[in-house]
């Protein structure tokens, strides 16, 4: 069986040019080999540090940026060598929601207007049915119609990520690109739109890549993961086997590094060392080897390619040795004084909500 | 030219104490309350963690304590804040400007605005070394590059004559952390210093800022968005919410037993590494904007637990264990019948 989406070798190499001919004068590898499936109704997840390719792996999905080379598949059309006609119409099915709404929305269209525009052009509704698709499109993503006449500087940056949300389903997409949905926004309304996000999955069976530095989100939303350094998947497992027996140990220090909201298990380990080095200069051999506590002298010389080890792929020669227990990520159950006070806020919540 | 050394007084505890700080921004015609009634108390060699959501008050909170704050549009309207016996808010700006970079140490979340992109990184040290505590140039320059090297910065001899704007984030950050410690401050305050950060930078920054304020014995003010930094680094926290103190508590503490209604739903949606549910558990509604006058509690327009009594009257912040205080009418939970 296929996936609805293959990406396979996926490669983005931008130039760099200087000087006042703009010469080209190398090549940033933002983006080498990189192969993944996404399947419907199924979310992945990509993470790794600021600048590692993330978010131009989605933009090359979307032909947004155009590749340097691979393929990628939707439903098995090759999308990237369609022509713009043939690419307008595969865009009402591949969509991206970004980090900052505000940034995407046209300031001077109501959200009225903002989510008639792609109905119409895709032919979705008619003059005489958009009123009502649009606000049904609002009621499916926590907005009333109250909100239609409005313009995105009237709202919070939750209810903007909301309206983001309503354009990028208008078109009824397989696949969502979400390009750090969530990173400018607080905890509590951070809570609100993943859940929205998921409650939108289970009931259009969209397919979504998620992409974020927040390995908790990620652990709580994804299927599965994709763990990115300098352009290239060093892991790739289920969220659960990566969480608990993670493969890399580039992957083993972001796990660790990830500070848990419980002062009981402040863990001494050391972080990892030095800053994540630059795609123009990519380090010879495993690119990771000048931070990681177990390189050895292989790993200067001989770039690791995935593997399969299990179900998980991993790129790394010792992979095998790699043990996850020295980050303790054991299960830590949810404070049980929290739990009982939630329980009180939660029951007083219901009963206010059937009393009026 | 050497500064003259302000005396701030030798009286014993607190190092800091902010009491019943309002501040409000005169802005186009109508007044904002950004601040009401925040009160917090830092111990020396404590480390006081500042939390809650965006636009509650953390940042005009730590402006205040420097002075900082921009006025217009801000305005003290009342309030006292108290650095070893001294009213901050009554002294000359010229005693101030000896206090910062001096006594108090400032972290900012992105150290490019507050590094001057002029100088090089051991420039802007020798300067504030001079200025504060009357090191020759000579001498200034060999104490930058040992500060330098004792943030972690890598060939700190060399990189002291690199621009900001050649360094990377974590290392710009880590240049503002020497800068912010050069005259051994008695006062760290840190405003999101690792919000723009990776979280394995972010790590190695924390283990930094704690490394140094064992070894120097300040204290620190460590403003945060982040209940995970929270827990991770800060002996005490106090619970903002728009513009007013909500509750505070050792740390240990406020996690074991979370009190107010706020702090219970902010716990509660932070999505976990080490464990996993079936759905996030959500606080309904938003922040009200700072221009809503409210009348009683801040927090009943989101809160299951609103009475008419909320609505009228602010809580007031009240002791319900050591050390803990909580400001809601109705805490503890348990004990109230729903
Ligand atoms: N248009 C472009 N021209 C040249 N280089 C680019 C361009 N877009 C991205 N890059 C480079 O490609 C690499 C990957 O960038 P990308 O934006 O995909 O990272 P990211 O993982 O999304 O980072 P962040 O977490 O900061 O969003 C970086 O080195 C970046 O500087
Ligand atoms: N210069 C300013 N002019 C007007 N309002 C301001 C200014 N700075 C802060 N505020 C307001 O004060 C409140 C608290 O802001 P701030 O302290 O920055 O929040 P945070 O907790 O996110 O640091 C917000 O309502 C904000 O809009
Ligand atoms: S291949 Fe070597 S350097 Fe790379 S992650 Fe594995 S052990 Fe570390
Ligand atoms: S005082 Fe009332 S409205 Fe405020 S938090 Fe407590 S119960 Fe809720
Ligand atoms: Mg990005
Ligand atoms: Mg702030």
């Amino acid at each position: 069986m296929t996936a609805m989406l293959e990406v396979r070798g996926l490669t983005k190499h931008f130039p760099v040019r200087r000087g006042l001919l703009r010469r080209v004068v190398g090549h940033v590898q933002a983006v080498n080999d990189v192969s993944f499936d996404v399947n419907e109704g199924e979310t992945l997840a990509i993470v790794g540090e600021s600048g590692c390719g993330k978010s131009t792996i989605g933009r090359t999905v979307l032909r947004l940026v155009e590749a340097t080379d691979g393929s990628v598949r939707l439903d098995g059309e090759q999308i990237l060598n369609l022509s713009t006609d043939a690419m307008r119409d595969m865009r009402r099915k591949l969509q991206i929601i970004f980090q900052d709404p505000f940034g995407s929305l046209n300031p001077r269209m109501t959200v009225a207007e903002t989510l008639a525009e792609p109905l119409l052009l895709h032919g979705l509704a008619t003059p005489d049915t958009v009123d009502d698709k649009v606000t049904e499109l609002l009621r499916t993503c926590g907005l009333s119609r109250f909100h239609a006449q409005r313009y995105p500087h009237e709202f919070s940056g939750g209810q903007r990520q909301r309206v983001g949300i309503a354009r990028a389903l208008a078109t009824r997409p397989r696949l969502i690109v979400c390009d750090e949905p969530v990173s400018a926004l607080d905890v509590s309304v951070q809570a609100q739109i993943v859940n929205l996000l998921q409650d939108l999955q289970a009931q259009f069976g969209i397919g979504y890549i998620f992409i974020s530095h927040d390995l908790a989100v990620v652990r709580h939303i994804a299927a599965r993961v994709a763990v990115i350094y300098l352009g290239r998947i060093v892991e790739e497992a289920t969220a659960e086997a990566l969480f608990a027996a993670p493969r890399h140990p580039y992957t083993l220090s972001l796990i660790a590094a990830a500070p848990r909201p419980d002062p009981t298990i402040r863990d001494g380990t050391e972080p990892v060392q030095g800053d994540a080095p630059s795609a123009l200069a990519p380090p010879s051999g495993c690119a990771f080897h000048p931070r990681c506590p177990m390189a050895q002298e292989v790993c200067r010389t001989e770039r690791p390619e995935l593997r399969a080890l299990g179900a998980t792929r991993v790129a790394c020669h010792f992979a095998e040795e790699v043990v996850p227990e020295t980050v303790a990520i054991q299960t830590t159950p949810t404070a049980p004084s929290l739990q009982r006070r939630l329980d009180v806020l939660q029951s007083a919540a219901l009963k206010k909500q059937s009393a009026t | 030219m050497k500064m003259e050394e302000v005396d701030i007084g030798t009286t014993t505890e607190p190092l800091l104490k902010v009491e019943d700080l309002a501040v409000e921004f005169h802005v186009s015609g109508t007044v904002q309350r950004a601040l009401q009634g925040v009160s917090l108390t830092l111990q020396r060699g404590r480390t006081l963690g500042l939390v809650g959501e965006s636009g509650c008050g953390k940042s005009v909170t730590s402006l205040s304590i420097m002075r900082l704050l921009p006025q217009p549009p801000g305005h003290y309207a009342g309030g006292r804040i108290v650095l070893e016996g001294r009213d901050l808010l009554s002294m000359p700006e010229r005693d101030m400007r000896v206090l910062r970079g001096g006594r108090i140490g400032m972290i900012f979340q992105e150290p490019m605005t507050s590094l001057n992109p002029v100088y090089t990184c051991g420039e802007q040290i020798v300067e504030s070394l001079t200025v504060h505590s009357g090191l020759s140039s000579k001498a200034a320059m060999d104490r930058a590059v040992e500060l330098l090297d004792l943030v972690g910065l890598p060939s700190p001899k060399e990189r002291a004559h690199d621009y900001p704007h050649q360094l990377s984030g974590g290392q710009r950050q880590r240049v503002m952390i020497a800068l912010a410690l050069a005259n051994d401050p008695d006062l760290l305050i840190a405003d999101e210093p690792t919000t723009a950060l990776d979280v394995t930078i972010q790590a190695q920054i924390l283990d930094l800022m704690t490394d140094l304020r064992e070894r120097t014995g300040a204290a620190v003010l460590l403003v945060t968005h982040d209940l995970g930094v929270v827990a991770q680094t800060c002996d005490d926290v106090v619970v903002m919410y728009a513009g007013g103190v909500v509750e505070q508590a050792p740390t240990k503490a406020l996690f074991a037993d979370p009190q107010h209604p706020y702090t219970i739903g902010l716990m509660a949606a932070v999505p976990r590494i080490d464990t996993t549910v079936d759905r996030l558990s959500t606080i309904a509604g938003s922040v009200p904007p700072p221009w809503v006058k409210i009348d009683g509690c801040r927090f009943a327009s989101r809160c299951p637990l609103a009475d008419d009594r909320c609505r009228s009257a602010v809580p007031p912040l009240r002791e319900i264990g050591p050390d803990h205080a909580v400001a809601c009418w109705r805490a503890p939970i348990e004990e109230t019948t729903v």
